[in-house]
């Protein structure tokens, strides 16, 4: 077969660069979601999240709940189904949703390091700052993925097995169906913008390796520790700047009205860690050595 | 330092050097490869080949000196000059779990002026000329060597392309494999591309190259033209004699270095002089020539000559 036959002519390489480039384009971040979505271990990670809320929904409903336990979501199930998805992320949010996100972020750039693939992707060309945009949308996406996970199998197994009552909010107050749904929804995006800020913590760590096994280890290492910081009393004044302590105010959005002033504050400290890691890794990964 | 920027090399460098922490792995190489030349890159393991052509790439910053793909300076225009550039550096490099063409499509998704519309098309193409189309759709971990080495050929050629740099493209190939790369480099030079094709086997590429750079312990000890690099081992001249330690004598007043002497013959480097001014200066002399031949060195004895014989890799 001649050359010619394969690849267009010299006047196409011309026509190609006189098309004038796309500033944006989709395709690699539908890549990079197919290929996390395409992994096994991803997908085990996806039972796991969702096995959680199906095994809690069907321990209450075999067991009766004794008397006296207080207004947890627990012993709220039984009233509505849509309380098993609460309690599940109230359960998800500590461990289970934090591991699976230092999976795909230590994945992110030290995975493509130590299989090569980096140094392909960054030959296309692709510009290292639009790789590491592309990697943390994906995160982003990663984290509403993980989270709805959780909620989604969640509530359909609380509403198959326990109804669509009225909600009772941790006000006393009732919500009907629609609104109870819509709150749900607000939780759901509330703790995926928290775990998007973890996640630019990881991606930050995982431009700092080749090693994506340890970039997840040190990533869940940082979530421990915030964790630990965060239940030390005499650390008080930190608490308001860790990156995970407003997550625990979701069940603000269960009062009514809604108390907003935790969540926003949430809100704030997530753009806050979303921006400063960002730009680490940016600031790392941007004159870095590809050696592998 | 110079800068670079001469439209008529595909590739140049100036002074181009980089330090890991104290070990010197590329120390001030200018290279110069004109535009439709095939440059064999050749050099022992460890030489710097790599290193050198990460820096090209932009995938590893000089500690000093400056590099030009396609008239472009790099790092600051690499983005616009590597869109024309296809590479294979150190080995291929997949994704596993996906197969070969999934592979190439998402190096295709990756690339900002590719047209979606013929992706499809693109990596068949692709894949056709390398021979990988009936296994195109097999996962990569269950790829050989070789097909791995092709598949990397094939994410080269996605686009039209006006240089390729090919690091070691022929590693695990069969024979057969290693002539078809030959062959395939041939008709992209054919084609007018440029190619920078880097290999520690010097049989490899030497029928391919027009151009040589030879590298050792991270400098460049020869470049040039294939011919001016042969040149650059000097030719011997042999006279056969039964008076050598006269011939000897000629040959010295005559101006011929490195002489020495055999039992029944003489050896010397003649560099400008005329072999038939030899031959009269001997005979005019009364040495008896028996024989006298001037031979250039074959190029493998000269990459020996220039890269040291040794088996072990240079620190």
């Amino acid at each position: 077969m001649s050359a010619a036959d394969v690849l267009p002519s010299r006047s196409a390489t011309a026509s190609r660069q006189g098309e004038g480039r796309r500033l944006v384009s989709t395709r690699l971040l539908a890549s990079e979601l197919r290929l996390i979505g395409g992994r096994r271990r991803n997908q085990a990670g996806l039972v796991v999240l969702a096995a959680v809320p199906i095994m809690m929904a069907i321990a209450v409903k075999v067991s009766t709940p004794g008397p006296g336990d207080g207004p947890d979501f627990l012993s709220s199930i039984t009233s509505n189904g849509l309380f098993v998805p609460f309690a599940a992320l109230s359960v998800e949010i500590a461990m289970f949703l934090p591991l699976a996100m230092s999976m795909l972020a230590g994945d992110s750039v030290a995975g493509e390091a130590n299989i090569g693939t980096l140094r392909y992707l960054l030959t296309v060309p692709v510009d290292r700052a639009r790789l590491l945009a592309v990697k943390y949308a994906s995160l982003c996406l990663g984290a509403l993925w993980g989270v709805a996970a959780v909620v989604i199998p969640g509530a359909v197994a609380g509403i198959a097995l326990f109804g669509t009552g009225d909600m009772t909010t941790l006000s006393g107050s009732q919500l009907g169906f629609g609104a109870a749904v819509w709150r749900l929804v607000l939780a759901s995006l509330y703790l995926s913008a928290g775990l998007a800020a973890f996640a630019a913590i990881g991606l930050f760590i995982s431009t700092l390796t080749e090693q994506p096994i340890g970039a997840a280890i040190a990533i869940m290492v940082v979530n421990i520790l915030a964790w630990i910081l965060d239940a030390v009393p005499q650390l008080g004044w930190l608490h308001p700047w860790l990156f995970m302590h407003d997550w625990l105010a979701f069940p603000d959005l269960l009062r009514d009205p809604i108390q907003w002033s935790n969540l926003l504050h949430g809100l704030g400290i997530d753009l806050a860690y979303a921006v400063v890691f960002w730009l680490a890794a940016w600031a790392r990964f941007a004159g870095k050595d590809i050696t592998s | 330092m110079s800068t670079v920027a001469d439209p008529g090399l595909a590739v140049e460098s100036a002074g181009l050097t980089k330090r890991f922490g104290s070990q010197l792995a590329v120390g001030g190489i200018d290279l110069a490869v004109p535009r439709g030349a095939v440059y064999g890159f050749l050099g022992p393991n460890g030489s710097g080949k790599t290193t050198t052509i990460r820096m090209l790439l932009g995938l590893v910053r000089p500690t000093a000196g400056t590099s030009a793909l396609l008239g472009l300076p790099v790092p600051a225009r690499a983005g616009e000059a590597l869109h024309r550039v296809g590479s294979l550096v150190e080995g291929p490099a997949f994704h596993p779990y996906l197969s070969g063409r999934a592979n190439l499509v998402r190096l295709d998704a990756a690339d900002l002026l590719a047209d979606p519309r013929t992706t499809s098309q693109r990596v068949d193409a692709a894949l056709d000329r390398v021979g990988l189309l009936a296994a195109a759709r097999k996962r990569y971990r269950a790829y050989s060597l070789g097909m791995r080495q092709r598949l990397a050929i094939a994410a080269a050629l996605l686009q039209p392309r006006d240089l390729l740099v090919l690091d070691e493209p022929t590693n695990g190939l069969d024979p057969q494999g290693t002539r078809e790369v030959r062959s395939l480099i041939g008709s992209l030079a054919a084609d007018g591309t440029t190619v920078l094709v880097s290999s520690h086997l010097l049989a490899e590429v030497e029928q391919v190259c027009s151009h040589l750079g030879i590298m050792r312990e991270g400098h460049l000890v020869a470049q040039g033209t294939a011919g001016e690099v042969r040149g650059t081992g000097g030719s011997t001249a042999r006279v056969r004699t039964e008076q050598p330690e006269e011939a000897a004598r000629v040959l010295v007043e005559l101006g011929v270095e490195k002489v020495t002497l055999g039992s029944s013959s003489v050896h010397g480097v003649p560099g400008d002089l005329a072999p038939e001014k030899i031959v009269a200066a001997l005979v005019y002399a009364g040495v008896g020539v028996q024989e006298f031949t001037v031979s250039t060195p074959r190029l493998e004895d000269l990459f020996v000559q220039l890269t040291g014989e040794g088996f072990d890799v240079s620190g």
